[in-house]
């Protein structure tokens, strides 16, 4: 099922992405920031991304650990990747646009704190997979679980502690060229996160069939 | 309820006791504690006095940091001799062996902070004594939350490969508001006019991260553990 679709997914896909650019030159100049402002079609849906994975992630991890299946655990795993690779597109395009706007790379505030920890909690859990040895799945789920539990108390703490960055309230207040071409670079985003996932997630599939033929094979 | 106590308790006792013996953790966890003030000492004076809100952040910095050590440390102890395993093995709750191992760790830590509290005090001329109550507070919630996580990261890795660099690694970023509320509560209480409202909301941030986390762990560390 997931195998026939992923042609037509990633041609889809890709087809948004080539035809992005042109509704992003199309879009109106912000009549302030004018260029640079155009990052913010690639900034916002890969933020979205982010967390879209994080908590696919975060769910799939619950799954795993409380039911045991390992089918959760592969979308865990493959989620985790897409949260690390979508953050660092946000990492990178959001200082781009800062250093621009505010005059510095990076600015201690709420939103890019919040960011930066919820995306080393990801990389973190990467990490435990790759380094912790045997068994370390399970360890590695327990930590996701305590990463999404952690979402609210890092939000609200950095909230107290500062806050500068443009609020998610812009996005029904954008010109109607604006809109658009950021629906289509969120949707272009979404296919390509679903794209990703699938392959993923059927990589990791095929890979644990793979060891269970070589442990047959032992037997 | 009382089995889950008395077993509890019993894995507390015998931490405490090794400890007590061997003073290791206790002594080598406190002079690292006292030598991250003094590291950091060297980054925040100029002219003989602290930057503004630094003596609240080394406080924290040193706590956090003898905290993962002493964590790192204690479950190294329980390898040796597989005793996580025979602990594990015995037909007990497990999470009444993590309540136990997180009274002995949070024991630990607080015998640290009480020398180091009256020590960052008095090299930084920081008014820790002025609100007792809110500073015991907001250590007792911070400790607690740190070692509530802390305990159960440190648990689940000691089967793992590398554990020394990924406690830390997994252990930071998931407790970093304890870390904020605590820097922050603390930096409210040592200004001129200390701010009592703001170390308030940092202790009931806290209050409601103690109590997420440890029912968390209390809930996960039964998967965890199980190989």
């Amino acid at each position: 099922m997931t195998q026939r679709l992923f042609l037509p997914v990633i041609a889809v896909a890709m087809l948004l992405f080539a035809g992005a650019p042109v509704l992003i030159a199309w879009a109106p100049y912000e009549s302030t920031m004018g260029l640079v402002q155009k990052i913010f079609y690639f900034h916002v849906p890969s933020w979205v991304m982010m967390f879209l994975s994080a908590f696919v992630c975060g769910v799939g991890s619950a799954i795993y650990l409380f039911k045991g299946r390992a089918a959760a655990d592969r979308v865990a795993v493959a989620a985790a990747e897409l949260a690390v690779v979508f953050g660092l597109i946000g990492l990178v395009t959001g200082p781009l646009w800062a250093r621009k706007a505010w005059g510095v790379w990076w600015q201690w505030d709420a939103r890019l704190t919040m960011a930066l920890v919820l995306w080393m909690i990801f990389v973190a859990y990467l990490l435990l997979r790759e380094y912790g040895g045997p068994g370390s799945e399970k360890l590695a789920a327990g930590v996701a679980l305590f990463g999404m539990a952690n979402v609210p108390f890092v939000y609200w703490s950095v909230n107290v502690w500062r806050t500068i960055h443009p609020t998610t309230n812009v996005v029904p207040t954008l010109v109607p060229g604006m809109r658009g071409a950021l629906w289509w670079s969120l949707v272009a985003f979404l296919l390509l996160f679903t794209a990703a996932m699938m392959a993923r997630v059927r990589l990791e599939g095929q890979r644990a069939a793979l060891d269970q033929v070589y442990r047959d094979l032992d037997d | 309820m009382t089995r889950f106590a008395r077993v509890a308790w019993l894995v507390m006792r015998k931490d405490l006791t090794v400890e007590a013996r061997s003073r290791e953790l206790l002594l080598t966890t406190l002079f690292f504690a006292v030598s991250t003030v003094l590291v950091f000492a060297f980054g925040f004076v100029r002219d003989g006095r602290a930057v503004e809100d630094a003596a609240a952040g080394i406080l924290w910095i040193a706590i956090a940091f003898a905290g993962t050590l002493a964590l790192g440390r204690t479950f190294e102890r329980e390898r040796y001799h597989d005793v996580l395993h025979a602990l594990l093995l015995a037909p007990v709750d497990r999470p009444a062996i993590y309540v136990g191992k997180l009274l002995g760790i949070v024991a630990l830590m607080t015998t640290v902070e009480l020398v180091v509290v009256p020590l960052v005090a008095l090299l930084f001329q920081a008014g820790l004594f002025r609100y007792p109550l809110h500073v015991a507070a907001l250590l007792g919630l911070g400790t607690t939350g740190f070692a509530a996580v802390g305990t159960l990261f440190a648990a689940m890795l000691v089967r793992a490969r590398s554990r020394d660099v990924l406690l830390p690694v997994l252990l930071y970023p998931v407790t970093i508001p304890v870390i904020i509320a605590g820097v922050r509560g603390t930096a409210a209480l040592l200004q001129p006019e200390a701010d009592l409202a703001m170390a308030g909301a940092w202790i009931g941030m806290l209050v409601f991260f103690d109590v997420v986390f440890i029912t968390l762990s209390l809930w996960t560390f039964e998967p965890v553990m199980t190989e």
